[in-house]
């Protein structure tokens, strides 16, 4: 045991003295939450759009002010006729414009229904629509308010919920992506790396000859990933709460304890990459190709599974990040309990199990 | 097996697929010798060094190395020697002192034991000042002193040292063989390889190997007459001369 806290101890020396290690331990995840949170996003902030309120009544006006009051839309006030219109989409001021027929409150009283009329600039088919989505989102957000003041006896309720994400935040979806990113990065590559490393200087030679027990070495090399993991974890949480506003609306330690299983899933992978080469380049070659990018790609963080062609569907199912995006997603966003994501852990310990064995197997504890 | 005998090897034979690279050698190490053991680059040295030290499984043969026998009890056989590998095997982001406690902890030494160690051996080396320095800043000589010094750290019956002087300046490598001396004269069998002649001529017994046989094995005296030659050197292009296998 005492063999094994001497281990512990040199692999934090090596760790600790490594700049580029520490950057990419500690700089990684920082960057990476910062970048998808504000650079990268497909949400839509401040977009400039024009309002033609050719109605002019205490409905449209109400509607116009929660709508200006949104954080998603910038209202142009100088456009004040439709003539106006092609004009600004055509020189890129306007993405979107909003134009309210005439007699629009007596139609929504009297006749039961009123049409709003939605103009979009879909040289960007998304944005398009997504910025009708939010103005659509508004003004039935607005109806349904309505509905509990006044009686309408035959109002037609096309009912749109965002469930989950109800302001459609983009940091929902890629938070749990990053953690497996991330963790992906920092523990399979780091620790296949500082194996491969001990190989290639020579110094794995004097550790094997010497009377250590090989699974302590394992483990040993294990622990300090194990443990700034955690610290990762914990500070892309803190992170996603506090700077992106994406809440934790399920049990925090269910949470936890499933990260700190994708974290010795990855390890367990991390240690398999070492046992199949003696350089550090390609054990890093293996890590960005065979880990990393089926992480990016196939784990569904940033193509749904869905619409991929059947092949790739099957594919998927053996990349990790799959499953560990999957449960983070149910029980960090979706505030579920671990009855829904018990199938998924279950896939990840197998997982994990498989890694280990076949590693440990693979060490030689004779160099050949 | 007698108690003064400190390795002794059989037919021992180690074969990559059709490549035998050691060819049933034979030969015993007597407690508290200096042997030499000779050959040309790819003559299969390294890896008999590697099979006594358990790096490597034979494929045939019988061995025992500090009175244990290598296939049933190569963990015991692990805490009774002593190995420096021909790579530079410290950490080099490591401070000496942390090197010597890191290798002492493996060997199971106790904290009080290491740090005596330590003392005693920068003493020795007369590394005072660098102690707390990373092992990177130090010239070579000092690191393969160094080395040997760890590899001794546990105080092991047989410290196996592969080219432990390649590539150091002459006045180092006397002062290597200094250590090396002092360590047989505590009772350390040492199994040491190496190119240089000069350094054949301080061991007690040479074995010489060429295309994974062993072709000669005596005191190098005794070599020497047998081969009327001058020197260790040319006893070895003598025999190194009929290898037919390439580096």
């Amino acid at each position: 045991m005492k063999q094994f806290l001497f281990f512990v101890q040199k692999e934090f020396y090596h760790l600790l003295r490594d700049p580029r290690t520490m950057i990419i331990l500690f700089g990684m995840p920082l960057t990476q939450i910062l970048i998808f949170g504000f650079a990268l996003t497909n949400e839509v902030k401040n977009t400039r759009i024009a309002i033609l309120d050719n109605s002019k009544d205490p409905v449209t006006a109400e509607i116009i002010q929660q709508l200006e009051a949104s954080r998603y839309f910038d209202v142009v006030k100088n456009i004040k006729s439709n003539n106006e219109l092609e004009p600004a989409f055509q020189q890129g001021i306007i993405k979107l414009a909003i134009v309210f027929p005439q007699r629009f409150q007596y139609s929504l009283l009297h006749e039961n229904e009123a049409s709003v009329q939605m103009i979009a600039d879909a040289t960007d088919p998304n944005v398009a629509n997504t910025l009708s989505n939010y103005a659509t989102a508004i003004i039935l957000d607005y109806q349904n308010n309505m509905k509990g003041q006044v009686e309408f006896p035959y109002t037609i309720n096309t009912e749109v919920r965002m469930l989950y994400n109800p302001q459609l935040k983009g940091s929902y979806n890629f938070v749990p992506g990053v953690m497996a990113m991330v963790l992906m990065l920092v523990c399979a590559m780091m620790t296949s790396i500082s194996i491969v490393r001990e190989k290639e200087m020579g110094t794995m030679e004097i550790i094997l000859v010497s009377p250590i027990v090989p699974i302590h070495v394992i483990i040993a090399k294990m622990v300090p990933y194990f443990l700034l993991s955690s610290v990762n974890i914990g500070s892309i949480l803190l992170l996603s709460v506090f700077v992106l506003d994406v809440p934790i609306q399920g049990n925090l330690v269910l949470l936890v304890s499933e990260c700190l299983l994708f974290t010795v899933t990855v390890l367990g992978l991390g240690l398999l990459i070492s046992s199949v080469t003696d350089s550090q380049q390609i054990a890093m070659l293996i890590s960005l190709m065979g880990l990393f990018l089926p992480t990016i790609m196939l784990s569904g963080f940033m193509f749904p599974i869905e619409n991929m062609p059947v092949p790739l569907q099957i594919v998927s199912n053996i990349v990790p990040a799959k499953w560990f995006y999957f449960i983070v997603k149910t029980v960090m966003i979706k505030g579920l309990g671990f009855k829904y994501v018990w199938k998924e852990t279950l896939i990840l310990i197998g997982m994990t199990i498989f890694f280990l064995v076949v590693s440990i197997k693979k060490f030689k504890i004779r160099l050949e | 097996m007698m108690a003064d005998t400190a390795i002794s090897v059989k037919q021992l034979t180690k074969r990559f697929g059709a490549f035998t690279a050691v060819n049933e050698i034979t030969f015993d190490v007597k407690r508290g010798e200096i042997f030499g053991f000779l050959g040309a680059n790819g003559a299969g040295k390294t890896t008999a060094i590697r099979m006594l030290c358990g790096l490597s499984f034979p494929t045939s043969g019988e061995a025992t190395v500090a009175g244990y026998d290598l296939f049933r009890d190569a963990e015991k056989i692990k805490k009774s020697i002593g190995y420096m590998s021909q790579k530079f095997s410290l950490y080099e982001d490591l401070t000496i002192r942390e090197n010597i406690r890191f290798y002492g902890g493996i060997y199971g030494l106790s904290d009080k034991e290491i740090k005596s160690k330590t003392d005693s051996m920068v003493q020795q080396l007369h590394l005072q000042e660098q102690v707390d320095k990373l092992v990177k800043s130090l010239p070579l000589g000092w690191k393969q002193k160094l080395s040997f010094s760890v590899a001794m750290l546990h105080q092991p019956k047989i410290v196996f040292l592969d080219e432990p002087t390649g590539g150091v300046d002459p006045i180092t490598r006397r002062e290597f063989w200094t250590m090396i001396y002092e360590a047989a004269g505590t009772g350390t069998t040492v199994f040491v390889t190496t190119h240089y002649m000069d350094e054949a001529e301080y061991c007690d017994r040479v074995s010489i190997m060429v295309d994974g046989k062993i072709d000669a094995l005596d005191t190098p005296m005794e070599l020497k007459r047998k081969f009327n030659a001058p020197s260790m050197e040319e006893v070895f292009v003598q025999l190194a001369r009929k290898a037919k296998r390439g580096e």
